[in-house]
């Protein structure tokens, strides 16, 4: 038996202030083209540090399911449809504001290991000038019944579930959804280990 | 492994004290950023153990040479030659992956909006790399050494040379952001991002080291960094003595 040698991890090291040069090729904030299913939605978010001051210099990563609960990734073996060109990511950076827009359709469930169904929801990875290595947050979609049963809701302190919740805006006719991710304080936004 | 982590996570754990904290005190502005509250840990589902995969799709396969413009000026500065390998923790190619680089130019200045150091902008470097892995999870590309340059940190503070590598791997749970410095720099020991992290020897491989085999005669500078993105345990089959 051959012993393969270990390596542990890289280190993570800060995205810095100037990640533009480096990463704005793939800024991507129209998440599902034309021809993918599903409910067209807009997310509208904003993201505040501890003196709730905007964060212009983040950026911000998305990944999601389509709308029929399938991740665009060989892993995903569930029997489910998946639109050619569909790839589930964004990328934006925040504005002078702090603000981040992005368009995508309402992703579907997506069913746990032990085959319970998952609330639908984004996986929101967060990077910027002060953070020594990224943070993964959720966002949810709010009155949805599967949020009551969600498995990774439900190992949040229930006092602080809202954090993750978006709230219903209504603009131009498409479904707008707010959600402001607060760094710090008694709001603080709840980012995941895993 | 708490209650709700009703599964264990096939992705290994960070070896302790390899990964920086999120708050540190030497660095200034993670003071106001760094979650305060732990984070709530989570068995992955499907969506943290998928991710985006960037390949071909992206990145034409090739040579990748930041020190030429579009136009086809030259950038100023000493010339490098930058690659190494792209492995899991157990040394694992991770191929046809996009990598994604940047850096500040020879005189230590980004060509940012934001930065307002006060060195000169060079016409014919923008900074902006992208390369992919090969099928043995190499890359390389070739670049000019960056400068270092001043920050606002505390009184008199400079960053080491460094470059900015961004890389995804095969899933939500294998992003790494990081930087790569140089051998012998003397700014490395003062630096607070640098030093954020515990582990003296995760640090240590933060720093590439100079090569001889690529560095190429009356050019460029060679130097090597290899890169580990988080590995799964091994499956019984592997039998990874250690994981244990």
């Amino acid at each position: 038996m051959i012993t393969k040698p270990f390596m542990p991890a890289t280190t993570w090291q800060t995205v810095g202030p100037f990640f533009s040069i480096g990463l704005e090729r793939l800024y991507r904030a129209d998440i599902a083209g034309a021809g993918v299913d599903g409910e067209r939605i807009r997310v509208a978010g904003r993201l505040l540090d501890g003196d709730y001051n905007p964060i212009p210099d983040a950026v911000v990563e998305v990944w999601q399911a389509n709308a029929h609960g399938k991740y665009a990734h060989p892993g995903d073996t569930q029997d489910k449809p998946l639109e050619q060109g569909f790839r589930g990511f964004g990328r934006i950076a925040t504005d002078d504001l702090g603000e981040f827009r992005f368009s995508t359709v309402k992703p579907g469930s997506v069913l746990t290991q032990s085959g319970e169904p998952q609330a639908p929801h984004l996986v929101v990875s967060l990077m910027m000038r002060g953070l020594l290595r990224g943070l993964v947050t959720r966002a949810y979609f709010p009155n949805e019944g599967l949020n009551a049963t969600d498995q990774v809701l439900q190992c949040v302190p229930p006092a602080r579930r809202s954090t993750l919740l978006l709230s219903s805006l209504v603009e131009n006719d498409v479904p707008t959804f707010g959600w402001t991710i607060h760094m710090q304080g008694p709001s603080e936004t709840v980012f995941f280990d895993f | 492994m708490n209650e709700c982590q009703t599964y264990p996570s096939p992705f290994r754990k960070h070896k302790q004290g390899t990964q920086p904290d999120h708050l540190h005190a030497g660095y200034v502005s993670s003071m106001k950023r760094a979650p305060l509250q732990p984070l709530v840990t989570i068995t992955p589902t499907l969506s943290e153990l998928t991710g985006p995969l960037f390949g071909r799709d992206e990145i034409v396969a090739g040579e990748c040479n930041m020190t030429r413009s579009a136009n086809g000026g030259e950038a100023q500065g000493q010339r490098i030659a930058v690659s190494g390998r792209l492995l899991d923790e157990g040394g694992a190619p991770i191929r046809n992956t996009l990598l994604e680089v940047w850096q500040a130019n020879a005189a230590g200045r980004y060509l940012h909006k934001w930065d307002q150091h006060d060195a000169p902008l060079d016409p014919n470097f923008s900074g902006e790399g992208h390369v992919l892995t090969d099928d043995l999870g190499r890359y390389s590309f070739v670049t000019v050494q960056p400068g270092s340059y001043p920050w606002g940190n505390h009184h008199n503070a400079w960053r080491p040379a460094h470059i900015h590598f961004s890389v995804f791997g095969p899933a939500v749970c294998t992003r790494l952001v990081t930087q790569m410095y140089f051998p012998g720099d003397p700014l490395l020991p003062f630096d607070p991002i640098y030093n954020c992290t515990a582990d003296s020897a995760a640090r240590e491989r933060l720093i590439s080291r100079f090569d001889w085999n690529t560095t190429i005669p009356q050019s460029t500078l060679g130097f090597v960094f290899d890169i580990h993105l988080r590995g799964r345990y091994a499956t019984p089959m592997e039998e990874g003595h250690d994981d244990h």
